[in-house]
């Protein structure tokens, strides 16, 4: 008899430019790039702001909140390290910062698009999942800021 | 300045398609590229210029040395997955157009049969997948299929695409394949077996999802004044055209994310060549999902935005439908070597070589890639 040993997951390994985010989310905290020059958020991290071209950002909070753009549900396991997971649900998600992050789904809910979600890290042995749930309340305007905290 | 007209596709050739082969990615891409040169009435060493598909396999060293080619004069690459074919159709056209090479031998094989190139591990060692790699693969979207599915996902809820209509397209390419011997997939599918295959990564089912083959296809592009006195009639690339979508490296953050990047090309190619889509009588569309020959027919323009899936209805893609699509089986049911069979495929229907899926009376005609994320390729082809 051999002893089964759980395949790892695919390490989240950090660039230069985008360990600030890694170094938030072990924290429990979602961080976005911000343009110091004219303040435009961008995600995934990347060197330049397309819009203005600096090459300085700091980071900001995010507020988590968001809304579903789309999503699908794994019914195979391209790694071996999910397979015991099947089925999981992947969601797209718009955050209210106006750009997007990919999460684990966390609801019961049927998922539609617009529904109203909010996010927050899971702490695993070998790093983090950003996960969304859905809000209880998918009528209250009011718990979702249109924007990002001004700086 | 145009490429309309400047060149055309000289020679095609294609190894026997399967799984398990026992031959290296190099030796299909070899013996693709050697049937190609012949079936231009070249010999290799009048092969002045080549692109060989990806870096799986052979780089232009590699057809120096084993060509005896004495003096090339052109080489690229065009890192661009599945798009790379049909991208590299405009390359060539370019570098023969301007007389810097008279033949471009457009060149690729693989081996997928090795373990180490399973399509979840493959694609995180790609520089164009890093951030998928580093956000996106350790949460659990590792594949083309999780990838993508998204986007169809996201469609179907805008506008109603429905799973039949995917199946229509499993179905007209399964059709097709059972008429070419050198089809991988040999079993008749209705739409029934298409709405029953087990689910990959929802809405995309088994029978949603391109094969993964051995094998190798080549092409040639000559300058057009060059290809008269060749063995074929010519084949004109009258318009071709690449495009890449918004946010090229991230699904995810795309804006629009049911927008490929042969929406950009398309008119391009089109006004290049001087047509429109109600001219075409023959397509190949890369077709690594079903879903992606429903998004790529609205982003060419056979139909508006949202009605790709009623446009696949009632059989249009099949073999006396009004527009008969990849009549060689396509990724879904020939063999997957990155398009460059499409590529073959239309310029076989074009000379009238069609065999069993001959559309009758083919003369202009269409074929598509599409690579990574969303990347976009076209070229339209006339008979000469």
């Amino acid at each position: 008899m051999t002893t089964m040993t759980t395949p790892t997951r695919p390490a989240q390994i950090a660039t230069d430019l985008s360990r600030p985010y890694w170094d938030a989310a072990a924290q429990g905290r979602l961080v976005l790039q911000c343009c110091a020059a004219c303040g435009k958020i961008r995600h995934y991290p990347r060197l330049l702001c397309d819009s203005c071209y600096s090459d300085t950002a700091h980071w900001v909070p995010a507020s988590g909140y968001g809304a579903i753009h789309s999503w699908t549900v794994a019914h195979h396991a391209f790694h071996p390290a999910f397979a015991d997971e099947l089925p999981y649900v992947l969601v797209t998600v718009d955050l209210a910062e106006g750009v997007r992050a990919l999460g684990r789904w966390r609801g019961d809910t049927s998922l539609a698009l617009g529904l109203r979600v909010r996010g927050r890290f899971e702490t695993r042995a070998d790093g983090v999942d950003l996960v969304f749930e859905p809000l209880p309340d998918q009528d209250g305007a009011d718990d979702v800021p249109a924007r990002a905290p001004e700086r | 300045v145009t490429l309309r007209d400047k060149s055309c596709v000289t020679g095609i050739g294609e190894t026997a398609y399967m799984r398990g082969s026992t031959k290296t990615a190099f030796e299909l891409q070899i013996e693709s590229s050697l049937k190609a040169i012949a079936d231009a009435g070249l010999t290799p060493r009048d092969i002045d210029g080549v692109i060989p598909i990806g870096i799986v396999s052979g780089t232009a060293d590699d057809f120096i040395e084993n060509f005896g080619i004495p003096d090339l004069r052109f080489s690229a690459l065009v890192p661009h997955g599945g798009a790379s074919p049909a991208m590299a159709l405009q390359c060539a056209a370019a570098a023969v157009a301007t007389g810097a090479c008279n033949h471009v031998l457009i060149t690729f094989g693989r081996n997928v049969s090795a373990a180490a190139n399973k399509a979840g591990a493959r694609i995180h060692s790609m520089p164009q997948f890093h951030y998928v790699t580093e956000f996106e693969h350790p949460m659990g979207a590792s594949a083309p299929a999780q990838l993508y599915a998204p986007m169809a996902r996201r469609h179907m809820e805008l506008y109603g695409t429905t799973v039949a209509q995917f199946g229509e397209v499993a179905v007209a390419c399964r059709m097709h394949a059972l008429l070419n011997d050198n089809a991988v997939m040999k079993k008749p599918i209705t739409l029934e077996d298409h709405r029953n295959s087990r689910m990959i990564a929802d809405p995309f089912r088994l029978l949603d999802c391109s094969l993964e083959s051995d094998g190798g296809a080549a092409v040639i592009v000559s300058a057009a004044e060059r290809a008269g006195d060749l063995r074929h009639r010519r084949i004109f690339i009258a318009g071709v055209a690449e495009g890449h979508p918004d946010s090229p490296g991230s699904i995810t953050q795309r804006p629009d994310m049911t927008s490929l990047g042969i929406a950009k090309a398309a008119p391009r190619a089109f006004r290049m060549a001087g047509v429109t889509p109600a001219d075409i009588d023959v397509a190949q569309i890369y077709d690594c999902f079903t879903y992606a020959v429903i998004r790529q027919v609205e982003d060419m323009g056979f139909c508006a935005k949202g009605e790709g899936g009623p446009f696949v209805e009632g059989g249009r893609l099949q073999l006396g439908g009004a527009l008969p699509t990849n009549t060689h089986g396509g990724l879904l049911s020939q063999a997957h070597v990155w398009g460059l069979n499409h590529i073959v495929e239309l310029v076989r229907q074009l000379r009238g070589d069609g065999g069993r899926a001959q559309v009758p009376d083919a003369e202009l005609g269409v074929v598509t890639g599409y690579g990574d994320l969303g990347d976009g390729a076209l070229a339209i082809m006339r008979r000469g």
